[in-house]
């Protein structure tokens, strides 16, 4: 009966950004947060596994920020604790340190079997957390798994690259990322919502982890953000005119002769 | 910090490799350093030389049997022993997939910083790296900077444009490759599209969305790919919920930047735009006036799909009769 540590991210809800016009800047603060889509699919996998196998499932967190709006939905979802590393001197942590500290943390959780996170996050899209956590314990990763299968100790998945699917195999404990096609993350019903209200979440500080301060935050990272700005567009918009399809693809194949796109 | 010396370049994607010698370039001209690049295979034969010749300085060259198919758990364990002996001061990876876990796991065994899908790279005033990829979904660009050394880079394919060769000399030196026991055992590989020309590579790509009714009515936008010399491409509900096609351009898809994009019945949801937008020239048809496509667009179409594409076609083949 596997034990499940599924990595999620409280992350900004991207689909809501604005940039100030003016200076280009994003504009972060207020931006709703939200758990991060594809940890939703590791969660929802670490779930469906539970379900057949047994075993137990639970969340790790880390953030300056609170998140327990977040955990509560995973454990509604069907995670059976949720840990909670919540520190400001998290701050300005690249994955470096955040890897650092949830490899930490995982420690602490102590034994497992499989952790899950998303192939990437919905904000960063990095997709370091998992391989870099994989390292630090000293486990194999297996990263953009399509699916999933345990038998025994050992766990298979079908990964999702640019040009092939690659089934890999491994022993457990491993770390795994997932990818949004592995499955549809549950709505969780009103009930399970209720029943989740019950469940414990543990919050840590970094010294509760044995993490100092040296290792998180800016000090502990190896990038540093300098700048974000909305990408530049600089595009024409301009509009094809015409009175039928006809004169309209007349007029635009006209405009990308012009452009030097296509050829004459 | 100072002992840290060199740019190097892998990707397990030749052709992806050649193309980081092209950023790598002013980097090493800048610190006044060499570029190396770190080539593992199997038969190699002449690909040193031709390194060196499209700008490396130096290239560590590994040749083995098992070294095939590059697989990453091998070649993380043999660049990471060559970057712990030689201390380079970048390493920029083909921020592939599987690069991207390779970068990621190599940072960490080197306990370093990574920033993934870099599509600028600069050395700043204090000769520090400095690099710009997109995130939040393609709303927002990132300059970072490293506090830690070697910098690591995963860098997007087609950010740089593959060098030129010319004569010019490099020094090859033969790394002994002794392959360990890998803990992740691939059982089986199934190519998703092999023959075909890769969409990345295409110089006009006509994308469909969800205004595409049925999968026979992309019959039209084949067709005017195909008078264009082009290939199609699509949004990721085709993909994903209609199952008509196994990839998508886009943010967790392919990112294309061809010299033609034409977006034939898509919304321009900011996760399909991430993957198009360096696009040179981009064409919208929509039959909605108010669609999020025509922000991004050069040339805005207001009409429906299944009458202006073939009116294209029509023209195209008028044209060149
Ligand atoms: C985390 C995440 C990652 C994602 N990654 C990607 C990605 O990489 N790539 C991607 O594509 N999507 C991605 N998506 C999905 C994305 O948000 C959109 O849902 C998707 O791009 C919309 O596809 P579409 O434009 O084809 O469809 P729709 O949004 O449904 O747009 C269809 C458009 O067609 C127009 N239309 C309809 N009929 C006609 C006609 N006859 N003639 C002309 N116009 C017509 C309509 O006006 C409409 O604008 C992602 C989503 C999430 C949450």
């Amino acid at each position: 009966m596997p034990r499940i540590i599924v990595c999620l991210k409280q992350a900004l809800d991207v689909s809501q950004l604005k940039a100030d016009p003016s200076s280009r800047k994003l504009v972060t603060a207020g931006v709703p947060r939200k758990i991060s889509d594809f940890d939703k699919n590791a969660l929802e996998e670490a779930v469906s596994l539970k379900e057949k196998l047994g075993g137990e499932v639970v969340t790790i967190t880390s953030s300056a920020e609170d998140a327990k709006t977040s955990i509560r939905e995973a454990l509604a979802i069907g995670a059976d604790k949720g840990y909670f590393v919540n520190d400001e001197g998290l701050r300005n942590s690249c994955t470096l340190a955040t890897s650092h500290v949830l490899a930490e943390a995982i420690k602490k959780i102590g034994q497992f079997d499989l952790v899950l996170c998303g192939e990437a996050s919905i904000d960063g899209f990095s997709a370091q957390i998992g391989p870099r956590v994989a390292e630090i314990l000293g486990i194999p990763v297996l990263t953009y798994a399509r699916s999933i299968t345990v038998q025994g100790d050992t766990v298979t998945a079908e990964r999702s690259l640019e040009d092939r699917y690659e089934t890999v195999r491994t022993k457990m404990p491993a770390v795994i990322t997932v990818t949004r096609e592995i499955n549809e993350p549950r709505i969780p019903s009103l009930m399970a919502i209720m029943k989740a209200s019950k469940k414990e979440i543990v919050s840590w500080r970094l010294a509760d982890i044995s993490v100092p301060p040296e290792k998180a935050g800016e000090q502990g990272s190896g990038v540093k953000i300098m700048d974000v700005s909305a990408p530049k567009v600089e595009r024409k918009k301009e509009t094809i005119q015409g009175e039928s399809p006809r004169e309209i693809a007349a007029n635009l194949v006209k405009a990308l002769i012009q452009d030097g796109v296509i050829g004459r | 910090m100072n002992d840290h010396k060199g740019v190097w370049v892998f990707s397990e994607n030749y052709e992806l490799m050649l193309e980081l010698l092209a950023g790598g370039r002013p980097l090493a001209a800048s610190l006044k350093t060499e570029l190396a690049a770190i080539l593992m295979g199997s038969q190699l034969n002449d690909r040193a030389t031709e390194l060196v010749r499209h700008g490396a300085d130096k290239v560590y060259s590994m040749d083995n049997p098992d070294l095939k198919d590059c697989h990453t758990e091998r070649c993380l364990s043999l660049l990471a022993k060559l970057a712990i002996e030689h201390k380079p001061e970048i390493i920029l990876i083909g921020s592939t997939k599987s690069g991207k876990e390779l970068a990621s796991r190599l940072a960490a065994r080197l306990e370093t910083g990574c920033t993934p899908d870099c599509v600028q790279l600069d050395i700043n005033g204090q000769g520090t790296l400095t690099t710009k990829r997109v995130v939040y979904s393609g709303n927002a660009v990132v300059t970072a900077t490293y506090l830690k050394k070697p910098q690591i880079a995963a860098v997007l394919p087609r950010a740089f444009e593959k060098p030129e060769p010319t004569e010019r000399k490099g020094h090859v030196v033969t790394v002994d490759v002794k392959i360990e026991k890998s803990a992740v055992e691939i059982v089986e590989i199934n190519e998703i599209r092999a023959a075909e020309v890769k969409i990345e590579e295409a110089k006009i790509v006509i994308c469909g969305g969800r205004g595409i009714d049925k999968k026979e009515d992309f019959q039209p936008l084949i067709e005017l790919a195909n008078l264009l010399g082009g290939q199609v491409g699509n949004t990721r509900p085709l993909a994903e919920d209609r199952k008509w096609f196994t990839e998508w351009i886009g943010l967790s898809g392919k990112k294309i930047r061809p010299a033609l994009y034409m977006g034939c019945g898509i919304s321009g949801m900011i996760q399909h735009v991430a993957g198009m937008r360096d696009s040179q020239v981009v064409v919208a048809i929509n039959k909605d006036p108010e669609a999020a496509i025509f922000e991004v667009a050069d040339y805005v179409v207001v009409g429906n799909l299944y009458e202006i594409v073939p009116a294209i076609a029509e023209q195209l083949r008028k044209q060149l009769s």
